[in-house]
This record gives structure tokens, C-alpha cells and sequence, in this order.
């Protein structure tokens, strides 16, 4: 490792306000490496991305490039100075061809170059030769798969020659034989000298890729190494797997012997052309606690909102005997299917009270009392926060809030959407005791879907494991340990 | 420039030159008046589609841009009395001085704050004609001594000639590698700056060509009518007309701006007799276009030929 250091970042740091996104984070980058930045959602791995390219300002610290402060540059200097980046998710010109889309890439930046020169075109056709979009040049992005669509971006961020490029997700929703190519791209990229920053969620996917992997959690550095040594680390595994696997021993088999109350047979949903779940099947009795656990990205959002109605799937879900596909988004919530999304969805700016009154709209008066009783027994912190408005509350208690407020719809089922989200583990601890006095004093089923292992486990009945769109296990929590618990990372 | 030529949007435009060259011979002064107006809100549409179709600005004071060549020329004649050019190249001058003044702080907003302020620049300059009265006429308007022409066929060449020359440089710039990093710009900001473009020159250069285009049309008309006033080049109901008859004719394609505005102009004229209802019939064609083609009349066209 001696070849010189392009990227060089050093305290860096970035606040949303009292949020603090990324804390001290120093890193290198080398010339003719691949290294991984990883770590969960809100992990703050994407800001770092962001405050290197100049999207968005940093609160402190440096960004060096070959040596040169670029920390306060804007966007497309730091572009022209040498970094590229592959979007995940970006939006080309869908009215030109792809060979129009790269040369755009290859465009100065100025207003007086009105037309591209002729080598620009031969530059462009060379460039699409090698990413393998030869066959499609004069297609339009709109009328391509998926694969190819990421391709062209690949071909954008070839086009600019950077020194340093950063790659976010880069194999999400590609399949196998894909991966396997875009690898191959990468590795490109390295022998040509060029640093590489694969960002992702967890190591596994970048393993084969990487020289060296970067860990974050909460916008800290936690972990820093080979891909090996990052996943043996023990705060990595306890950030992903949440530290010893501990399954509740009280409620042996007790789910399958119940009568089925949701049924999810050969479900599948298409973003556009990436395919986000792939002929999943699960079912869950009345009053079971099912958790479905998968690293992010695995599909456990969109299973959930094909539930919920507010995705198309082909497939059939029937929830009490009736197929949800008759029913709208909010007649499913009404039939007894709530679900408390990922990331809360609380509105910010009315009270506790407020928050819950509208989830328990369609009860009648004397059952909202009741039941709202119930819910500040539960969640004492509640009773207490009544009045505040909510975009004050704490992380853990707007996650408690979240959840009061969906059972205020007065579920038959409920879905908790990844309710571990950006929380410290202090407050994991609380909210598990509130779930164990949910499954105490009430009848409801409830799905949980989670990455933290050890937080869905204990709870739950019975446990899917959710991989790359389909589902690769299931079982009771003992059985988890012995034959998921290695492979899982 | 091989695509250039396989565009089904050029050949369209050739042939309605082609008739709009020929209309002298059949159609009476009277029309012919109507045509030459239309032309020049042609012209005011396609600058706008110039930043709202490809910048991704949606500018919602055309007016502001409008009015300020317009008065600047009719000022000037009126005070001064330099030949007619001069007076219509400083209207251009202003025009774009008075955009930049209002791009370079707008544009350093997002989302509709950017339309918010272009509409309340609409509202300054009407207020400030109106204040200074003494020498903008306030809001009886003022009359210009120079015409272009008196001569119905003479002032149709002008316009037609003026159109046309207006519709080959943006078509021509729209098409152009800038026209391909403004797209880009307008589409997703942040990737266009990632990819080295500095997104923020590009869109005040697509300003000040619109501001410019705007400029120059106003003027223009200006010395076509004879009169100056806020109702004709000024009003926040101009502007609409201007958006309505762009969105109409077809985002992004320029071209179909210039149609569209002569279609509204041409179709109130002809609903003429149906008086107090024909405003709302425009009205109403115009918002059934919208909502079943949001592409336009000639982007239903250029669309249909992409998809196959």
C-alpha cells in the first residue's frame, strides 16, 4: 500500500440541526483501491458521500483531493477536479438516446462549445463498448432494463476520468450474473488506478470487492479493516445482529397450531425493472408474533406495503378470508391491517395528543378513552410528553408514539416496520418491554420486520429470513441461532 | 445533426412556414393583423419554454421580461425618438439587465419559491408603471409616435420574419450540447453537478437568452400596435396566456410553443361571436389539452413517434 493517498477526509463532521449525522470521521483513499463504507440506514455513510462530493456542506473538517483543500468547493468543481460518483437512483434525459446520455457526460462546462466535437461521439461509442451497452445506443433510457440503466451511469462517471469514485449501492436490485459483471467494472476501475468507495449497507454484499471496509453507525467510525476482520468485529456484529442471539423459550411452537389470519401467497412487486420481491409466500396465525428479519434492502419495506396496498404486486394476500387486493390502502387500515411504517411518518408539528387522536378517528368516543388509556399505560412516557409537539420528542419516544398511535387505529394486526430504526440501545430495551406488555395484555398479531436480530427475536413465534427479494428461512427463534446465525452477516 | 434531420418537429415546422409564407395572398389586413400578434406571442412562449421546458424553471412573470422591453423601447421613442432598431435593442439591454437582476437571487431558491418571485416582479413593474406615470403613462398606457410599418402585409413580414429567426436559434440552442446540459440541469440538479456542470450559469445564461427573445418580442410589438399599455404586454393575464399557450403547444419542444400560441390567439378570435363565452371555451379547450395530452399538442406527436 504505497501508492499515494488521493482522497484524504479528517474530522469531518455534519449536523441537521441538534442531529448530529456524521461525527469525526477521518478516512483515506488510495490510489488503485476498493474500500467499503458501510453501515446501516442513518447510519450517516450516504452524508459522508455527499459532504465529499460538495452536495451539501460539512459542519467541520477537511476533504483533500491529491492533497488540495476541497472542502468548501461546490458540487462540480469537486466533479471537475476529479471526483465521480455512480447515483443509486438518478433520473437521465429520458428523451435522448443512451449514446446521447453519455456524451453528455463528456460535455465542458461552458456556454460557448455549442456542438460536441467529433471525438466526443468516438469517445462515448469506446466508453459504452466497455460497460457492454454497444446493443443499445440508440435506445432510449426509458425502454431499458434495469441492469443497463445502471450501466449508463457507470458509463457517465467512466466518461468524467475521475481519480476517485464513488459508488452508491452498487449492486442493489442486480441479480446474480449482474453482480458478477458490475464487479468485474469495479475492479476495472482499480487496476486502472483509480480509488474506489463502494457505499453500502453491510459487508457481505461488497466482501469479494473490497481491499479494506470502513463500518459507521450513528456517524461514527466503529469498525475499520479487512472485509473478514470488519465482520468478525464485535461492535459490527452487535450493530447488525444486535450482540448474543437470545430466543424466548415461554412460547414453544405455539403459532402454527393457530388459525391463519393473513395469508401471502406468491407475492411479487417490480420497482420499475428492479425486482424487489420475488414469489414470497408467508402466513401468520391470529395472535402470533411473526418477525421477518433482513438486512436492508432485502425487501422487507415492500412486503409490507404490499400488504398494506399501497404497492401493485401480482399475487394474492387474504387477510381474515378476504382478498386485499379489493380493498384501497385506507380499507385495508380500517379492515384491521395497520401498519407503522419505517421512519415513523409522525406530523412533526402537532401535540402527542393530536398524533393520537387522529389515529383513533373512526372509533367512537368512549372506545378512543379506553383504548387511549390503555395505550398511556403502556407507554407511560406518553402521558407525560401529552402536550409537546411531536418533532420534539426523543428518537425513542417518537418511535413509542408511532406505535401508539397505529394501535390507536385499533388493529387486528400490526406491522411494525424496522421500530429499531437510528436508536441507541438504552431505548431498544424500553421499547422491547413495551412489545412483551403488548403480546400480554392484548389479543393483537403483529408482524415485525427487523435487521436487528436480537431485538426480533425474543419476541417473536416464528421468524422468516428475508434475502435479496425472497425469503431463504423460516423456523422458531431457537432453531435461528445454530442455522442462520453465521451465514446472516 | 442526423437526428436534426429525422425529426418529425422540423419537417412539421417547414411546412407551416411554408403556409404561413403564403397567407398574404388569400387572407384580408384585418387577419392578417391577428396573425402578426400571435407571432409575436409565439416568440414570448418559446423563450419561455426555453427555462421552464428545458432549465426547469418555471417562470411565472413572462410579463416582467416582456414589459420591460417593451417599455424601455416605447420610452425612449417616445422621449428621445431614435430610429426604431435602437430603441428595440435597448429594450433588449433592459430586458436582460432586469433579468439577471432577478435570476441571480432567485435562483438560489428551490422548489416554487423561484415562481414566486418572478410573479411578484410582475406585480413591481406593474405598480412602478403606474407610479411613474409622468413617463410610462401609468395605466392608460402610452402611444408611440414610430410604427414599424403601416402596411398589414409589410408588419406580417416583420413578425413572421422575426418568428422564424426567433424559433431557429432556440430550436437550434435547445438541441445544442448547452440545451443538453440545461436539460440535464433541469432534470436532476444535483448529477448534473456531479457531473462538473455548474448548473447555476447554466440556467442565468438560459435566463437572459429568454430574457433577451422576451425583450426584443415586446419591443417589437409594441411598435407594431403603436401603443404601450400594462394590459397588453404587462398583466398577469398576459403571462398566463403566454405559460397557457407554451404548455399547451408542448413542453420541450419549442416549436410547439409557437403553435400554441398561435392556436390561442387564432381560436379566441374565431369564438369571437359567441362573446361572453369565449374566454371560457379557450379556457376550457386549453384545460382539456393539458389534462388529457400533459404533453402537448406537437409533444403528443413527437412522443408518439419515440415510442416505437
Amino acid at each position: 500500500m504505497n501508492a499515494p493517498v488521493r482522497l484524504r477526509v479528517e474530522h469531518l463532521n455534519k449536523r441537521y440541526g441538534g442531529l448530529v449525522a456524521v461525527k469525526d470521521i477521518s478516512l483515506e483513499l488510495r490510489a488503485g483501491e476498493i474500500v467499503g463504507l458501510i453501515g446501516p440506514n442513518g447510519s450517516g455513510k450516504s452524508t459522508v458521500m455527499k459532504l465529499v462530493m460538495g452536495i451539501e456542506p460539512s459542519s467541520g473538517g477537511t476533504i483533500a483531493l491529491d492533497g488540495d483543500d476541497i472542502t468548501r468547493w461546490p458540487s462540480h468543481r469537486v466533479a471537475r477536479a476529479g471526483v465521480g460518483i455512480v447515483f443509486q437512483h438518478s433520473r437521465p434525459l429520458h428523451r435522448q438516446t443512451v449514446l446521447e446520455n453519455i456524451k453528455l457526460a463528456l460535455l465542458p462546462d461552458s456556454l460557448l462549445r455549442l456542438f460536441a466535437g467529433r471525438d466526443v461521439d468516438t469517445r462515448a461509442r469506446a466508453i459504452a463498448d466497455r460497460v457492454g451497452l454497444s446493443a443499445v445506443l440508440n435506445r432510449r433510457p426509458p425502454t431499458l432494463p434495469f441492469a443497463d440503466l445502471r450501466r449508463m451511469e457507470m458509463a457517465k462517471a467512466i466518461a468524467r476520468d475521475p481519480k476517485v469514485v464513488l459508488v452508491d449501492e452498487p449492486f442493489a436490485g442486480l441479480t446474480l450474473s449482474e453482480v458478477a459483471t458490475f464487479s468485474d467494472l469495479i475492479r476495472g476501475f482499480r487496476d486502472e488506478g483509480r480509488a474506489v468507495l463502494l457505499v453500502d449497507h453491510n459487508v457481505k454484499s461488497v466482501a469479494a470487492l473490497v481491499d479494506r471496509v470502513f463500518a459507521m453507525y450513528l456517524g461514527e467510525r466503529i469498525a475499520e479493516g479487512t472485509a473478514e476482520e470488519v465482520m468478525r468485529d464485535p461492535t459490527v456484529r452487535r450493530v447488525y445482529l444486535g450482540g448474543e442471539i437470545v430466543a424466548s423459550q415461554k412460547r414453544s411452537a405455539a403459532g402454527t397450531a393457530k388459525p391463519p389470519l393473513l395469508e401471502v401467497k406468491d407475492v411479487s412487486v417490480l420497482y420499475g425493472k428492479a425486482q424487489a420481491l420475488d414469489n414470497v409466500s408467508i402466513h401468520v396465525g391470529e395472535g402470533e408474533f411473526v418477525s421477518i428479519v433482513g438486512l436492508n434492502g432485502a425487501g422487507k419495506t415492500t412486503l409490507f406495503n404490499a400488504m398494506s396496498g399501497l404497492v401493485p404486486y401480482s399475487g394474492t394476500i387474504t387477510f381474515g378470508g378476504q382478498d386485499l387486493s379489493r380493498l384501497t390502502a385506507g380499507g385495508i387500515a380500517r379492515a384491521g391491517l395497520v401498519q407503522c411504517p419505517e421512519g415513523r411518518e409522525l406530523f412533526g408539528d402537532m401535540s402527542v395528543e393530536e398524533n393520537l387522536d387522529l389515529g383513533g378517528q373512526h372509533l367512537t368516543a368512549a372506545r378512543r378513552h379506553e383504548q387511549l388509556d390503555w395505550l398511556l399505560e403502556m407507554f407511560p412516557i406518553l402521558r407525560e410528553r401529552r402536550t409537546q409537539a411531536a418533532r420534539t420528542l426523543s428518537g425513542g419516544e417518537q418511535q413509542m408514539l408511532a406505535i401508539a398511535r397505529a394501535l390507536m387505529m385499533d388493529p387486528k394486526l400490526l406491522i411494525l416496520d424496522e421500530p429499531t430504526l437510528g436508536l441507541a440501545p438504552v431505548i431498544l430495551e424500553q421499547l422491547g418491554r413495551a412489545l412483551e406488555r403488548l403480546r400480554e395484555t392484548s389479543p393483537i398479531t403483529v408482524v415485525l420486520g427487523e435487521q436487528n436480530v436480537t431485538f426480533a427475536l425474543p419476541h417473536a413465534d416464528r421468524v422468516y429470513v428475508l434475502e435479496h427479494a425472497r425469503i431463504a428461512w423460516e423456523g422458531d427463534p431457537q432453531r435461528f441461532a445454530s442455522e442462520m446465525g453465521t451465514g446472516y452477516l | 445533426m442526423k437526428n436534426l434531420l429525422h425529426s418529425p418537429a422540423l419537417y412539421i415546422a417547414i411546412v407551416v412556414t411554408a403556409i404561413a409564407a403564403l397567407l398574404p395572398l388569400w387572407l384580408d389586413a384585418y387577419l392578417l393583423g391577428i396573425l402578426t400578434v400571435a407571432y409575436y406571442f409565439g416568440v414570448f412562449s418559446m423563450a419561455w419554454d426555453l427555462l421552464f421546458g428545458f432549465a426547469g424553471e418555471v417562470n411565472f412573470g413572462p410579463t416582467f421580461l416582456i414589459g420591460l422591453g417593451a417599455y424601455t423601447a416605447a420610452i425612449l421613442d417616445n422621449q428621445f425618438g431614435p430610429p426604431i432598431f435602437v430603441c428595440v435593442l435597448a429594450g433588449a439591454v433592459v430586458a436582460v439587465l432586469g433579468g439577471l437582476l432577478l435570476a441571480v437571487p432567485a435562483l438560489r431558491l428551490s422548489g416554487p419559491y423561484f415562481g414566486l418571485v418572478t410573479l411578484v416582479a410582475v406585480l413591481l413593474l406593474q405598480n412602478a408603471i403606474v407610479i411613474f406615470a409622468h413617463w410610462t403613462g401609468g395605466e392608460i398606457g402610452m402611444t408611440v409616435p414610430d410604427v414599424l410599418s403601416i402596411d398589414a402585409n409589410e408588419n406580417y413580414w416583420y413578425a413572421l420574419v422575426f418568428l422564424v429567426v426567433s424559433a431557429v436559434l432556440l430550436f437550434g440552442l435547445s438541441r445544442s450540447a448547452v440545451g443538453l446540459i440545461l436539460q440535464a440541469s433541469g432534470q436532476d440538479r444535483i448529477e448534473a453537478q456531479a457531473l462538473g456542470f455548474n448548473v447555476t450559469k447554466h440556467k442565468i445564461a438560459a435566463f437572459c437568452v429568454s430574457a433577451l427573445f422576451s425583450g426584443v418580442a415586446g419591443a417589437m410589438l409594441i411598435f407594431y400596435m403603436g401603443t404601450a399599455s400594462v394590459d397588453t404586454v404587462i398583466d398577469i393575464s398576459i403571462g398566463v396566456q403566454v405559460i397557457i399557450a407554451a404548455v399547451l403547444g408542448g413542453r420541450r419542444t419549442i416549436l410547439g410553443a409557437a403553435l400554441g400560441s398561435i392556436f390561442l390567439i387564432l381560436a379566441t378570435e374565431f369564438l369571437r361571436p359567441l362573446g361572453q363565452l369565449n374566454t371560457f371555451v379557450v379556457s376550457a379547450v386549453a384545460l382539456a389539452v393539458i389534462l388529457f395530452f400533459p404533453d402537448g399538442l406537437l409533444g403528443y406527436v413527437l412522443r408518439a413517434g419515440e415510442r416505437e
